[in-house]
């Protein structure tokens, strides 16, 4: 049994880290890729708990359609999320002062 | 401040309860619930070898149209968003520059073998792992693979339009037939043939194929709205 847990192990690392930096990424291009990460890890561990419905689903919406659409969307707005710093500060002081 | 506190306390609030019903499921024990019941009578009555699309067909197929409904509505509300007259003189361009000759003659190789692919995944569905809905979305993808390859590769909307409407007309109609000629909605009315067999299931392949082909066609509507309507105001300031 030892054989099937190792890869597991390592999807479930793999997941949890594309997950963290999908958060904690600021550029958003990159968050949406990591996002897409999530989504190819969460297919192959269905797949390797004898889901495959699941696994083609997640495969096939998850990794390819929603990364690309949410690409599309940032290729249509910015691809920063704050695109400033100080505009950024300004912001939250707003913010606080409300 | 207060905004915090109140979110910490609604997440909290929710993390009990889920907790609560987490810890009150039991682990390991032997249910006798409705799965068994599933599992041992879609082989017998149906023929169907995956339990799954026995559910999801014949014995929740209510359910089914009415997510296949919510699909069709969600694709029309996007398209009536998203759509934009055209302006004077301009032409509809989804990218800036040609993709390179490496991605062109791949997607040329890998497009009619996606495509193959999605076909078996929904026409077998009663019989291996998947179904219309994977079968639909696989499907999707060559198309979208094509459109961001090929810069001038058109998608027919009324084509799309037309097999959607057909596919939905299909499903709702064989539902109606089950009606007459038996008791409830969308019963078998086919004889079921063999078990394993690729004509058997009665009305659960058809179905399949039918949602299949809708899917497959509201996703591509989809991806091609989106990606058709740029606005080119946003695209100068990157």
């Amino acid at each position: 049994m030892i054989w099937l847990v190792i890869p597991v192990i390592v999807l479930v690392m793999m997941t949890i880290g594309a997950a963290i930096y999908a958060v904690v990424s600021k550029n958003l291009l990159y968050a949406v890729v990591s996002t897409g990460v999530v989504s190819l890890g969460l297919s192959l561990m269905f797949f390797i708990l004898q889901a495959p419905d699941v696994a083609l689903t997640e495969a096939a919406i998850g990794v390819a359609l929603t990364t690309i659409i949410f690409i599309i969307t940032i290729r249509n707005t910015t691809i920063k999320e704050c695109c400033d710093e100080k505009k950024s500060k300004i912001e939250s002081k707003k913010g606080e002062l409300k | 401040m207060i905004k915090q506190f109140f979110v910490i306390l609604i997440l909290s609030i929710v993390g009990y309860f889920l907790v609560d019903a987490f810890f009150k499921v039991p682990f390991g024990e032997k249910r006798d619930n409705v799965g068994n019941y599933y599992i041992e009578k879609s082989p017998v009555d149906l023929k169907v070898s995956n339990s799954v699309t026995a559910i999801v067909v014949n014995y929740r197929g209510f359910d089914t149209l009415g997510e296949v409904t919510v699909l069709f509505l969600a694709a029309t509300g996007l398209g009536s968003i998203m759509y934009r007259r055209k302006q004077k003189g301009e032409k509809e361009v989804r990218a800036k520059n040609p993709s390179s000759r490496i991605i062109q003659i791949g997607s040329q190789i890998l497009f009619p073998m996606i495509i193959l692919l999605g076909g078996y995944v929904f026409i077998h569905g009663h019989l291996s792992p998947g179904g219309g809905f994977q079968g639909g979305a696989i499907i999707a993808t060559a198309s979208l693979l094509m459109l961001i390859s090929y810069r001038k590769f058109k998608v027919s909307h009324n084509a799309i339009t037309w097999i959607e409407s057909i596919a939905g007309v299909v499903f709702a109609s064989l539902g109606f037939i089950g009606l007459v000629l038996g008791r409830t909605f969308l019963e078998n009315f086919l004889p079921t043939g063999e078990l394993n067999d690729l004509l058997s299931g009665g009305i659960i392949g058809i179905i399949y194929i039918a949602v299949g082909f809708k899917v497959a066609s509201e996703l591509t509507g989809v991806i091609d709205t989106v990606l058709l309507n740029n606005r080119p105001e946003a695209q100068k300031e990157n």
